[in-house]
């Protein structure tokens, strides 16, 4: 397949891991988070951690959209989607998401709510049009990726006047989430989680650029490589994190450079910045309140927005005592360090939002990874 | 059957409980649901092989049956329809035993309203498969249910076919050693279906590959009697069946992911829309699993038959007391290939 095989080349692949060996210092390890769930899903998915030399190690970030939603708001979705004439439309994802009493929308709509997947925002402006007796409402989640789509329905919604269309908001913001991990206590105070760089994200960053990354590498004294989704980008990226390690630079570099520039998608951000404004806080799942991390839509398209047609709880709950979700999110725990990974929580019975999306940490490493750490052995 | 661990951690929820649709997704959901509920009720011999068809000694040998029910949207696809489907997919069921099928029947359960133009097409295709494959539909039952009771159109097929003396052919009998081998390309028929799907359609050239694979495994019995295991990668994928096999048999399995054949058009639409070929339908493969120094030669009679022609070596059986199906990757890396957990729902970003 052209432009996806070049970026799949085992023998690049190899020669970049040969050069990634013979760059890193022995005498001491190279902590990196890659803070994109798309990242996480590479490195899992072709096993690119047989490849890393055992100084190099990999820390997943909180970047899947899907496990960082609060139970909260999926309860509120659950709500939405309990209301008389409602018909809710979201992302295949977060589909099988569980709230708070183990009922996923999934679920929800086994029990007889008009619960739809949808592949774009497109199709869900077409629902409203195709079910006008119906209140069609668009469950929006995703980094700043998925936001642009979302400000283009509500802007057509607008356009065509439709009465019965609405979106529940809950776009997050990636710098927000990224700064909330370089302050936690772990990382800055006590020094138990050693971060030494950032893999950038991927598709966040064809619509926000490489500027909003440059604080991080000031600021915080860290190099930042925003890095493709394929796994030959991934190698590279982690080379050029050695290398500005071993130089003891802290500089943003471009490793996808050709989908990524300095400013971005400016059309794109200026569609956002017409339809929404910033929240003042927003719940993450696993990093609790961040401020100004998320969007809500703005007065001009109220009449479009779910959480001012309908009085949506907004609840907080708190994750299952045991879940380990929070500390993996921010790099303090690996999933196996969780006593409910794989015993009571599997991808088919999520009990948190590591396990929720194949993006997720716990996911990936159930599903792809877990016979690193079966234990036993075979005869290969 | 011993699982190597506890498959279900958490058992099925009978009382608040309901169905889903990862119940029918052929992942770990619906394998709880056959496991906890059908398997643990009709508890026999048969049925607790956990096939896709029951086999059983009657006067003058042993013979397979098999059922399956087929609720396809939308009921034409490119290269096929609900009906040449329910025909392909119960003849399969017989074939993977190793059996002769001999008959099928076939139940309609159709809704109101639904045209009978439509029903004709399904019928004459259904009568054409059947021929082709040379095995007569004997009896049929037909119902009609009222409108909204039902998606157009929903068929049953059952199977029965004759076992030939000395074929024994299970999912429990893959040994560490053996080779596993696929009869072709994978994920032909999904990604066919995926293309006409409401809210889906896209523009491809691929068809099913909707097909009766009786004939192939005749000449593979004839060239090899002693194969240990046939199945037909459908829903769920070859992932899926993988698993299935490698828990009954308790055996770990190693692919090289390289040598599954996967045609351009597949990987292109799986790209797209955020799926994994492994997990894609098929309906004309099958995935046999042969003692490793028989493997050359039964693959060569796949590959002497018209439906195998692409047939490919992908990997070996091995001690594993996990029963883990891992796979090298294109890479050099290794990693699991799990069961799905639910339907496989694309991907956001």
């Amino acid at each position: 397949m052209k432009y996806i095989d070049e970026y799949r080349d085992a023998a690049l692949a190899r020669s970049l891991a040969a050069a990634i060996a013979a760059e890193a210092d022995p005498a001491r390890t190279y902590h990196f988070m890659e803070f994109c769930g798309g990242h996480t899903h590479a490195i899992s998915r072709y096993g690119l951690e047989d490849l890393l030399p055992a100084g190099v190690r990999m820390i997943h970030g909180p970047g899947c959209p899907v496990c960082v939603l609060p139970v909260g708001r999926i309860d509120a979705a659950l709500w939405l989607a309990r209301q008389e004439g409602v018909t809710l439309c979201t992302y295949g994802d977060m589909l099988r998401v569980p709230g708070s009493k183990r009922v996923s929308l999934l679920k929800a709509k086994a029990e007889g709510c008009d619960v739809r997947m949808v592949y774009s925002t497109a199709d869900a402006l077409k629902l409203a049009q195709a079910l006008p007796e119906r209140q069609v409402v668009f469950f929006a989640i995703g980094f700043e990726t998925t936001t642009p789509p979302t400000a283009v329905a509500l802007k057509q919604a607008q356009a065509l006047g439709l009465a019965n269309f609405s979106v529940f908001c809950n776009h997050v913001l990636t710098p927000s989430a990224i700064a909330q991990i370089l302050d936690s206590p772990e990382v800055r105070q006590l020094g138990t989680v050693r971060l030494d760089g950032f893999i950038g994200p991927a598709h966040v960053s064809t619509v926000i650029g490489s500027a909003p990354y440059e604080y991080f590498a000031e600021e915080y004294r860290k190099p930042v490589v925003i890095a493709g989704f394929e796994p030959l980008d991934v190698l590279q990226a982690i080379r050029m994190l050695v290398r500005q390690v071993n130089d003891g630079r802290f500089a943003v570099e471009n490793e996808f450079a050709r989908a990524v520039t300095r400013d971005g998608n400016t059309k794109a951000k200026a569609l956002v910045a017409e339809v929404f404004e910033l929240r003042k806080t927003f719940e993450w799942r696993g990093l609790g309140l961040v401020p100004y991390s998320a969007l809500r839509i703005k007065e001009a398209y109220a009449a479009f927005d779910a959480e001012r047609r309908w009085a949506v709880p907004q609840d907080s709950v708190a994750d299952n005592k045991a879940c380990d979700c929070g500390a993996i999110l921010r790099g303090v725990k690996k999933p196996t360090d969780c006593k409910l990974f794989g015993t009571v929580c599997t991808p088919e019975n999520p009990m948190g939002s590591c396990m929720v999306s194949a993006e997720g940490a716990c996911a990936a490493h159930w599903t792809y990874g877990r016979f690193r750490t079966a234990g036993g052995s075979n005869d290969g | 059957m011993t699982l190597p661990r506890r498959a279900h951690p958490r058992p099925l929820d009978i009382a608040a409980g309901r169905i889903d649709l990862s119940h029918g997704g052929g992942g770990r959901a619906m394998a709880q649901l056959v496991d906890e509920l059908f398997v643990a009720a009709f508890d026999n011999p048969a049925l607790n092989q956990r096939n896709d068809q029951g086999a059983f000694e009657v006067p003058g040998g042993r013979m397979v049956m098999t059922t399956d029910g087929y609720v396809i949207s939308p009921l034409f696809f490119p290269g096929g329809d609900i009906g040449s489907l329910a025909v392909h997919g119960t003849v399969n069921d017989v074939a993977m035993a190793g059996a002769v099928p001999l008959n099928l029947s076939a139940g309609f359960i159709i809704e109101e309203g639904f045209p009978l133009a439509d029903l004709k097409r399904i019928v004459d295709s259904m009568a054409r498969a059947a021929k082709e494959a040379g095995v007569p539909v004997v009896t049929g039952d037909t119902k009609v249910v009222e409108k909204g009771k039902g998606d157009g159109l929903f068929i049953t097929t059952a199977g029965i076919g004759l076992v030939p003396p000395g074929v024994s052919i299970s999912g429990d009998r893959a040994r560490p050693g053996d080779a596993i081998l696929v009869s072709g390309s994978l994920g032909d028929h999904g990604v066919a279906v995926m293309s006409k799907r409401e809210g889906l359609e896209f523009d491809t050239t691929l068809v099913s590959d909707s097909a009766a694979l009786h004939g192939l495994v005749a000449a593979m019995v004839a060239a090899v009697p002693d194969l240990h295991v046939l199945r037909d990668p459908t829903r769920g994928g070859l992932a899926a069946t993988l698993n299935e096999i490698a828990a009954q048999s308790g055996v770990g399995m190693l692919l090289h992911e390289t040598a599954i054949p996967v045609k351009p058009e597949v990987r292109g639409a799986c790209e797209l829309l955020g799926l994994d070929p492994l997990y894609v339908a098929n309906e004309g493969k099958l995935i046999c699993i042969c003692d490793g120094a028989d493997a050359g030669l039964v693959l060569a009679a796949m590959r002497a038959h018209p439906l195998g022609r692409d047939a490919a070596l992908i990997g070996h059986c091995r001690t594993d007391a996990h029963a883990f199906v891992q796979m090298e990757t294109a890479l050099g890396g290794q990693r699991v290939v799990d069961w799905l957990a639910g339907e496989q729902l694309p991907r956001i970003c």
